[in-house]
């Protein structure tokens, strides 16, 4: 056992040192902090205000077109020559052009621009003058808009699971991402780390330090170590991303002043809202602005937060654990062994072929069939296969699992772990002192068995 | 008292026999010669005693009792391809590898300062391996292996490497360290290089034993009774006890070898010589280890 420490220890201060260790570790963050300020602020810069010139004839529009955050209103007098040569003095955004009118045939609006206006400002201003006339006709008929409001309905539903636990509230946006987030996080820690291991023991391997290690150590120690170690680091460097990145954030945020960073829960309120209020925020964009969209936009909001708070944490946090420590070692035994059986890193294309493929299986249909039927009969199995079941149970634990279930696929999982690592050690205390021999399947399949 | 005894040793790999009922003992405190060509075996040898494989047959015995996994920590080997982790500093490497042999770290740290002083290379040891010529990783990695102390050190092709400077500082170490009690196991093909360190040696070929035993007592089995005279005169060997084997002669200068027959003492064909020639050299000429192993295949190979 004291040896074993010994080799963790190695393997995991050898590599927190490296200058690459720490130069990722403090740079994603960073560029993680970056992708997620940046869109904030560019909208920020582009929301610089337009300025609106705008002639109006016909008079209904005195005094109603307000001044809103990103754009503003100048009204003129005069003619319409007199306005257009004003207009090319200034660098105003736009110059609108109202004719004299009729309430019941409202044409001839010209909107004047240097450039083209974009179809956001045209649009913007035709919703507010329809917004407009719609109000002064109203009036006309004794209705007034604010009776209007009070008619209009709102609906949004709530999904609320019936389970033996009682009234669960169920958003299926977020315990989607809970899932799939835990799920990616896993898949790409057992590639980078596993693809490390087998780096070491082919690093020992050719600078020919494994007859030396395996004269003091027994093989299986030192693939253990080995392994236990650089699944260490993962964690380290997992941890300090976590806590680096929100640092990064924050203290980005507060400097730049950007609203802080839109966290995954305030984007999805914000797609959310997207896609209920689709037709009237095309219509309107500014009716985000009006009490009633906030209201919506607030209520979302909150649906997530309960959401969240509804998932089960805890166990979503121990299964992410245990499918990541798992599906590391079931997998982190196999590429050490890998590495021992190949001389340099170019021979081990082969033989990474039956590790990728379930890997990438267990991916892909995690997004495109356990995510639409969490239930069904592939997500079922693929949750019981160890190969498979880091990935697969991962996306399907905030849905809720049946504890049967879970429990049945973590036993498998461990027996799945202890299966691999038993025939990684066979391959591994033959591979490593074997040299110039090109290995193949069969060859593989014999060491199994050999007596060493 | 033998600290090594190998009993019927026998290792087959898939397709071939790497050790055939191979014995012999390796006494306390002698320096050990394991001989033989390349592919005769030795390395698997050395494997199954330093517990890396296992015998398929066979038994081995460190100080009289069975190999176990803790007779690991009493022997040091220095493997044919050396090797240590590239990008470790050589201070941190030679701890890690004296800890790995159950030394704590604080004596680990005097004994490797001890070691450093001593070969002078104390500045190395925040240098990275990699950053090192392959005679300095070779010192490096010879100080590993001797480190724990162990009581059986087992070098294979240990001079390989080495220039002729640090080759005698090496085999220096390895006779002090005998001094201290220590034996020590060469493996090696190059049977010359060690012949005169040896006490005693083994003979492997064709994963067999073919000979062992002290280096002197196979050497006065071998040797025929042959002396290489050289001496100014006109030689005529007309004695039935002497045969002349060959003769030269060069400006005066004769060079000859003669074997003693009819139990006849070196000191006969002294006095025999002294009446008729002027010698200036009489040496006994003893058949090279190289020579006796050659003879010795091919009687093997002819029985």
């Amino acid at each position: 056992m004291h040896k074993i420490w010994l080799i963790i220890q190695r393997e995991y201060l050898t590599r927190v040192r490296k200058k690459s260790f720490i130069i990722m570790t403090l740079l994603t963050p960073l560029l993680l902090a970056a992708f997620m300020i940046l869109p904030s602020l560019l909208i920020t810069m582009s929301d610089e205000a337009e300025t609106v010139m705008v002639l109006d004839e016909s008079g209904l529009f005195e005094g109603k077109l307000q001044d809103k955050k990103d754009v503003k209103f100048i009204p003129l007098a005069g003619s319409l020559d007199q306005a257009k040569m004003l207009y090319q003095e200034t660098d105003n955004t736009a110059l609108l052009y109202i004719p004299e009118m009729d309430l019941s045939n409202p044409e001839g609006f010209v909107v004047y621009g240097k450039k083209n206006i974009s179809i956001q400002t045209q649009v913007r201003l035709e919703n507010m003058l329809e917004k407009e006339i719609e109000n002064q006709r109203y009036l006309a008929s004794g209705l007034d808009r604010e009776t209007l409001d009070k008619i209009k309905a709102n609906v949004s539903l709530t999904a609320i699971n019936l389970s033996d636990q009682g009234e669960k509230d169920n958003n299926a946006i977020i315990t989607s991402v809970a899932g799939v987030a835990g799920a990616v996080i896993i898949y790409f820690f057992i590639f980078l780390y596993g693809v490390q291991i087998m780096r070491g023991v082919i690093e020992e391997k050719t600078s020919r330090i494994v007859e030396v290690m395996i004269s003091s150590v027994k093989p299986f120690q030192l693939m253990m170590g080995k392994i236990v170690g650089i699944a260490a680091v993962g964690l380290t460097q997992f941890l300090l991303w976590v806590i680096l990145s929100f640092m990064a954030v924050t203290a980005v945020s507060a400097a730049f002043g950007v609203d802080a960073a839109p966290s995954p829960a305030a984007q999805y309120a914000a797609g959310q809202v997207a896609a209920q209020g689709e037709e009237t925020a095309l219509k309107d964009p500014a009716s985000m602005e009006n009490p009633e969209g906030q209201d919506e936009f607030a209520s979302t909001f909150n649906d997530i937060k309960t959401s969240f708070a509804n998932l089960p944490v805890a166990l979503i946090f121990f299964s992410f654990l245990f499918y990541f420590l798992g599906g590391y070692l079931l997998y982190g035994s196999l590429f050490g062994a890998i590495g021992a059986a190949v001389d340099n890193e170019t021979d081990t294309q082969q033989f990474m072929m039956p590790i990728t493929i379930p890997l990438a299986i267990a991916f892909i249909m995690s997004y495109s069939i356990v995510l639409k039927n969490p239930d069904g009969p592939v997500a079922f199995w693929m949750s019981m296969i160890p190969l498979t079941s880091p990935i697969v149970m991962m996306v399907r634990v905030p849905f809720g699992v049946p504890t049967w279930e879970l429990l049945l696929s973590m036993g498998l999982l461990v027996a799945g772990f202890v299966f691999t690592t038993w025939i990684a050690s066979r391959i591994y205390r033959v591979g490593i002192l074997m040299y110039g021999k090109k290995v193949n399947y069969k060859e593989l399949s014999k060491w199994l068995f050999y007596r060493v | 008292m033998s600290i090594l005894k190998i009993d019927g040793v026998t290792k087959t790999y898939a397709n071939h026999t790497a050790l055939d009922n191979v014995s012999f003992e390796i006494p306390q405190g002698c320096i050990f010669g394991l001989l033989g060509p390349n592919g005769a075996g030795k390395t698997s040898l050395i494997r199954i005693i330093t517990q890396i494989t296992g015998a398929d047959s066979g038994k081995v015995y460190f100080k009289g009792e069975r190999l176990k996994p803790d007779h690991i920590k009493e022997m040091g080997y220095l493997p044919e391809e050396r090797g240590l982790y590239k990008k470790m500093k050589v201070g941190e490497q030679l701890l890690y590898l004296a800890q790995l042999k159950g030394l704590s770290k604080s004596e680990a740290t005097a004994r490797i300062k001890a070691w450093v002083d001593r070969f002078e290379i104390r500045e190395w040891l925040d240098k990275n391996i990699e950053d090192l010529s392959k005679g300095m990783q070779q010192k490096v990695q010879f100080i590993a292996t001797v480190l724990h102390e162990p009581s059986l050190i087992i070098l294979d092709e240990p001079f390989s490497g080495f220039d002729p400077i640090n080759a005698n500082l090496i085999k220096d170490e390895i006779l002090s360290l005998r001094e201290r009690g220590a034996t020590i196991i060469f493996s090696t093909h190059r049977m010359e290089s060690v012949e005169e360190l040896c006490d005693n040696i083994a003979l492997i070929n064709r994963a067999q034993k073919v000979l062992d035993g002290p280096v002197k007592e196979i050497r006065d089995t071998y040797k025929t009774d042959t002396y290489q005279i050289i001496g100014n005169g006109q030689l005529m060997i007309t004695s039935p006890d002497f045969e002349v084997l060959e003769q030269h002669s060069n400006h005066g200068i004769f060079r000859a070898n003669v074997r003693l027959l009819n139990n006849t003492s070196p000191n006969d064909l002294l006095r025999y010589l002294i009446q008729r020639v002027e010698v200036h050299s009489f040496v006994e000429l003893v058949p090279s280890i190289n020579e006796i192993f050659i003879r010795k295949v091919k009687e093997t190979h002819h029985a």
